[in-house]
């Protein structure tokens, strides 16, 4: 064997690591509870301690019912059938309240007042989550950027289910729990506001989020590549020549005349991830409230094309047309 | 170990690639150059013609004169101006079209709608509805001509539907839809009109009623917005998921996709769509016409369900089956691989010669055009 990469190193056995003290006004933590082999191969072969907490436990609580609801309700519109759910799960939902139901607070459970007590425990399973990131990273002596990371995702999901509909005035504008429903929604969405594809929010949540996977390929690889050299160990070496990191720095040097340092790298990754759901959240809510038609904004505003037109005529505009 | 993992490694991408369609593609491009209007077919599915059958027997100039029907048949209300000849011609036709009596349909042949002892007698209820048939194949080769207009640089003599057209040789259109069954006010059983795996709407979760709504009653397709900015326009997306319905059905009756009428950049915009889409706005309408005006307009005539030697009729809500853009196009864009079939049969051109209707894209329409024709004449026939 020429060479042995210390990324796949032999698994090591020891004391199981219960982790640092912490603080009072803190629970217990529930374990370590042992090594597997298995996870050893995707990460530490530890697993546990694990730390729940009461903000995990009534996250937990929230997301389960939220969950059953979202169940209980798709089940409900195929008779209670187990093969018939299952067979029909992805095309299965709980649909928001219809139009008529307006911002109402509760419309009735089945019609729609279900979509709204769901999307309140996802909700709050999803805010107690991210309170959790948040003490959890503060107590480690952390920063919180895990936590304002997470916060930009949930900025998305509250536009898409509440900031927008309640901007709008309408639940039905709300996107359905399903997993087919929630596409057709999206592809209906787009239709009805004229092809999102040209709202520049949308345009520059999609370079990001693009950018977020090839920033991703890029540094990924790097480390890999400089594996041999211990790369995974950055900030040791990063004074040193001949490290693995002045190698990946000189690779990025060499093939593209600028390299990302090992701490920029990854507030490269932090924004561009951060900024996919920021400007998405973005585009979504000016859709609909400030823009209805975000093709013929963009002629307007010379950010899209105009092709020549076919010379096609809207026929109900014709004299004595049926309508 | 190395094996199981060598076979992981083929299966999965295999499996994973199970939903494509293998096979050569036949593109066709539409429009301007990087828009992706385009046809995609798949070569080995691509539709043929459908057969066309020949004519019972040629109808020769001498044989549409002498006697007019009427003066010669008692109770001949629809054919009454053709010749004897002419009128025993298309009811040849008409049975080898619909009730054909080589024992493919049960009771076929002329008294599959006749009382052999008596022809004029309306008394079996299939001579009703063929008369009423008749006057609607008339009414929509003579009014409905906007809907075969625009025919692929084509001249549009003789476009046109036949009863072979949708009937195939069965008294019933394979393709046809009825009112589905209300869902439950309840919860259980109700998947509120959409979410349910469908081929009318190829499959998606789309709400499947659309037929009801656009097919019958009077819904417009207009939901995107016509301004950039909000204005009174109101549209639900509820409402744009139903349209979308509608658009995945043309596309499947049609077997086209959606730049065959549209440039998907800006669905709703006309300046930037394919005369096709003309077609299509045209033939919404006109189904509706048939839908609304003869079939529906039949009443109790289409026997109930279960009642005499016919078979169903009617859906399971009671409302006939009536037509959508399947029943007549079968899966191509154009019925019949475009077979101007209606050559043969003049008595079937309703009020003389089709209307010609310059494309609205060469030239502006006028009042005059044949579209003012059909507000009035939609009127059911009597």
């Amino acid at each position: 064997m020429a060479y042995q990469n210390i990324f796949t190193q032999v698994q090591l056995r020891g004391e199981l690591e219960p982790g640092v003290p912490i603080g009072p006004n803190n629970d217990p933590r529930i374990g370590p509870f042992g090594f597997t082999y298995l996870m050893g191969k995707f990460g530490g072969a530890q697993l546990g301690p694990i730390y729940l907490g009461r903000l995990g436990v009534a996250s937990l609580i929230c997301g389960a019912i939220s969950l059953v609801i979202m169940g209980m309700n798709m089940a409900a519109s195929v008779n209670y059938d187990p093969i018939q759910f299952v067979r029909q799960f992805f095309w299965l939902s709980l649909e928001p309240p219809a139009v008529k139901y307006g911002f109402s607070v509760l419309p009735p459970l089945n019609e729609g007042g279900w979509w709204v007590i769901a999307g309140f425990f996802l909700t709050a399973s999803i805010l107690l989550w991210w309170a959790r990131t948040y003490r959890r990273a503060r107590e480690l002596g952390m920063g919180t950027h895990v936590a304002w990371a997470f916060a930009s995702a949930i900025w998305l999901y509250l536009v898409l289910g509440f900031i927008r509909p309640m901007a709008m005035g309408s639940w039905s504008e709300a996107v359905p729990f399903g997993i087919f429903p929630h596409l057709d929604w999206t592809a209906a969405f787009s239709i009805r506001y004229g092809n999102l594809f040209y709202n520049p929010f949308h345009a520059l949540s999609i370079a990001f989020l693009y950018g977020s996977t090839l920033l991703f390929a890029m540094h990924g690889a790097t480390i890999l590549a400089v594996g041999r050299y211990g790369g995974e160990r950055e900030i040791e070496q990063i004074t040193d020549r001949g490290t693995a990191s002045e190698r990946a720095a000189l690779f990025w040097r060499w093939t593209m005349g600028f390299n990302a340092t090992m701490e920029s790298i990854h507030r490269w990754a932090w924004w561009f991830a951060v900024l996919t759901t920021l400007t998405g959240g973005i585009g979504i809510l000016l859709t609909g409230t400030v823009v209805d038609n975000w093709y013929l904004w963009a002629v307007e505003h010379h950010f899209a094309e105009q092709y020549p037109a076919t010379g096609t005529v809207d026929p109900s505009t014709l004299p004595g047309a049926p309508q | 170990m190395m094996r199981k993992t060598l076979t992981l490694l083929a299966a999965v991408p295999a499996l994973l690639l199970g939903g494509c369609e293998i096979g050569t593609k036949v593109v066709e491009q539409q429009g301007p150059n990087g828009v992706a209007i385009a046809q995609v077919k798949h070569k080995a599915t691509m539709k043929i013609a459908a057969e066309v059958p020949a004519p019972p027997y040629e109808l020769t100039a001498d044989m549409r004169t002498g006697d007019r029907a009427k003066d010669v048949y008692q109770n001949v209300q629809v054919l009454g101006d053709v010749s004897v000849d002419e009128f025993n011609y298309m009811m040849a036709s008409i049975t080898e079209w619909i009730a054909p009596a080589d024992g493919s349909v049960e009771n076929g042949g002329c008294n599959y709608c006749h009382n052999p002892e008596n022809m004029a007698s309306d008394e079996v209820y299939t001579k009703v509805v063929a008369r009423k048939m008749l006057q609607m194949t008339r009414t929509i080769n003579a009014n409905w001509t906007p809907h075969f207009n625009n025919n692929y640089g084509e001249s549009s003599e003789n476009a046109g539907v036949t009863c072979w057209t949708c009937h195939r040789g069965k008294p019933v259109p394979v393709n046809n839809w009825s009112a589905r069954p209300a869902d439950p006010r309840i919860l259980a059983g109700n998947k509120r009109g959409q979410n349910t795996p469908l081929m009318q709407t190829a499959y998606s979760s789309l709400p499947y009623d659309f037929f009801s709504a656009y097919l019958a009653g009077s819904g417009n397709v207009r939901v995107s917005a016509k301004s950039a900015y909000p204005s009174d326009h109101v549209a639900s997306i509820p409402a744009t998921e139903l349209t979308y319905g509608l658009m995945m059905h043309q596309s499947q009756a049609l077997g086209v996709n959606c730049t065959f009428c549209h440039n998907s950049q800006n669905f709703a915009k006309w300046d930037d769509s394919r005369q096709q889409r003309v077609n299509a706005w045209y033939g919404t309408r006109m189904v509706r016409d048939i839908n609304n005006n003869y079939i529906s307009a039949l009443g109790d005539v289409w026997p109930a369900n279960g009642k005499g030697v016919y078979g169903n009729r009617r859906g399971p809500e009671g409302d006939p089956l009536k037509v959508n853009c399947a029943t007549c196009h079968n899966g191509i864009n154009r019925p019949l691989g475009g077979a101007k079939m209606l050559k043969d049969y003049p008595a079937l051109h309703g009020g003389g010669a089709p209307v010609t209707v310059a494309a609205p894209a060469a030239t502006p329409a006028t009042p005059e055009t044949p579209v003012a024709a059909i507000a009035d004449e939609s009127k059911p026939a009597v």
